[in-house]
């Protein structure tokens, strides 16, 4: 049944910019993006909005509905009240482009940090052998659709600007625990990640597991992980001490 | 609901462990004061019933030490709790609003995370754990000897023996799902399928680790309820054969 549905979208760019409210009709079963753009082919033509699939895989049209980040394309507008408008604002921890589109070539710098798998000696060239549970553990991280929701939510660097350059965000900080899981990887990452990409400044909040469109559980199953193996290498006296011991046996 | 329920407890323990009384009546002793390391743990555990009891108790300290035994104990829980993930994420939430929920600006001018002293001793919860699972040890066997009734006689069942059992149940179910036990038992291999034995018990901890929360909450609001429970008998509130 169609009802007449009102969109309040920050409309701006670097300089500034304000909130414009948008009456489009709606249908029971769209999502929040079917209405962006009703707005965008009929009432703003120069509206700008960054998106794709319209099927949760792509990670194009993250935004914050009502506040929380979340794909424009998973939001179904019957899960918010008919009678209040939907918020719409751009990622609030990247630089603003224009109306909902965001900078978010820091994650792409921050892709570029993480040292590339490195064969070990046992398989050093593809294709390479691995058992099914060792393929599955990693696989969940390889469902990530790069939507930057985690990065943006993530309140190390959301309210902190300054932390940027030292912390690279739970996106990678799954890419990493991938590697470092990965039976056939034969680099050490684990000092790397702790003093030089900000994994200590995680305090685990898991603000970006519960935002993650995937399901991937970042936290539990990548960076307390990942945290546990730093402990190993940084902070565990006997861990080190029977390491040593095994490498000189 | 977290800092009101966390704060309740913090409350409670506090002043139990401060009583210094009421935290044993036979076979029941309270887990703020298992074990009693104090030589004088039977002059300040009082019974209604029999006057002065002797507690079971490893003499560690002497008659010198003269405030509540259950100081000793309670460092140890509280470091395993207090370090533990989910409760890192409950409090850094609740109380220091960092964030205070997701999306929701935080109130601190700079952040520093778990990089610098004191939250960089949060990387010791696996020492607490180890010390946890000691502890645990030593509540399962306050829960069996619970099975004994006031005369110390072998096949008593009384609501004081199914509060200690839960009590061990819960501690057990908690600790074993804690992250720190999910990544020694196996988390920390690169190769699950050369360690199957491993890669099994690391199976059954990540089952576990998926309720942590819940066991964090029910073993947390249990122990108090221990507690209590030993304290109302032991002060002669709750008296009878259900005991």
């Amino acid at each position: 049944m169609s009802y007449d549905l009102t969109l309040r979208i920050w409309r701006g760019d670097a300089s500034g910019g304000d909130f414009v409210d948008y009456t489009v009709p709606a249908e029971d079963g769209e999502v929040v993006l079917d209405a962006v753009h009703r707005v965008q082919a009929n009432l703003a033509g120069d509206m700008a909005v960054r998106w794709n699939c319209k099927a949760g895989k792509c990670g194009s049209c993250s935004a914050e509905v009502n506040g929380r980040p979340r794909l424009m394309c998973l939001a179904r507008l019957s899960t918010f009240p008919r009678d209040e408008a939907i918020v719409l604002t751009p990622l609030r921890t990247f630089p603003v482009v224009r109306d909902l589109v965001t900078d978010v070539s820091f994650n792409y710098r921050k892709a570029e940090l993480v040292p590339a798998f490195e064969p070990t000696a046992e398989q050093p060239v593809a294709p390479f052998r691995m058992a099914q549970v060792d393929v599955e553990r990693s696989q969940e991280f390889r469902k990530c659709i790069e939507c930057w929701i985690c990065q943006d939510v993530c309140h190390v660097i959301r309210d902190h600007e300054d932390n940027k350059p030292a912390f690279s965000g739970p996106r990678f900080f799954i890419r990493y625990a991938e590697l470092d899981m990965h039976p056939n990887d034969a680099r050490d990452r684990k000092r790397l990640v702790q003093e030089e990409r900000g994994l200590g400044m995680c305090n685990i909040t898991k603000c970006c597991t519960e935002v993650c469109p995937e399901g991937i559980k970042i936290t539990d199953n990548g960076i307390i992980p990942m945290k546990e193996r730093v402990v190993d290498v940084k902070y565990d006296p006997l861990v080190r001490f029977l390491s040593r011991r095994r490498r000189g046996a | 609901m977290s800092a009101v329920v966390l704060t309740a407890f913090v409350v409670y323990a506090t002043v139990a462990a401060f009583w210094n009384a009421d935290y044993y009546y036979r076979p029941y002793i309270s887990p703020f004061y298992s074990p009693c390391l104090v030589a004088g743990c039977h002059l300040s555990a009082e019974s209604y019933t029999s006057g002065r009891v002797n507690v079971p108790h490893l003499t560690v300290l002497g008659y010198w030490w003269v405030i509540s035994p259950a100081i000793l104990i309670l460092v140890f829980p509280l470091g395993f709790r207090l370090t533990c993930y989910y409760y890192r994420r409950t409090y850094y939430r609740a109380f220091w609003r960092s964030p205070p929920a997701c999306a929701v600006a935080e109130p601190h001018g700079s952040y520093s995370g778990e990089t610098r002293f004191p939250l960089i001793l949060q990387n010791v919860h696996r020492y607490f754990f180890y010390a946890g699972l000691v502890f645990n040890a030593i509540l399962t066997y306050d829960a069996v000897v619970a099975f004994r009734n006031h005369a110390g006689q072998w096949g008593h069942v009384g609501l004081g023996t199914f509060v200690l059992v839960v009590n061990a149940l819960l501690l057990w179910m908690y600790s074993l799902g804690c992250h720190s036990c999910r990544h020694i038992v196996g988390g920390r291999l690169k190769h699950f399928s050369r360690h199957p034995v491993r890669f099994r018990m690391w199976g059954l901890v990540s089952k576990l680790n998926a309720r942590h929360m819940q066991f964090a909450w029910a073993s947390l609001i249990w122990v108090a309820l221990t507690d209590l429970y030993v304290r109302l008998a032991a002060s002669g509130t709750i008296h009878g054969g259900w005991v």
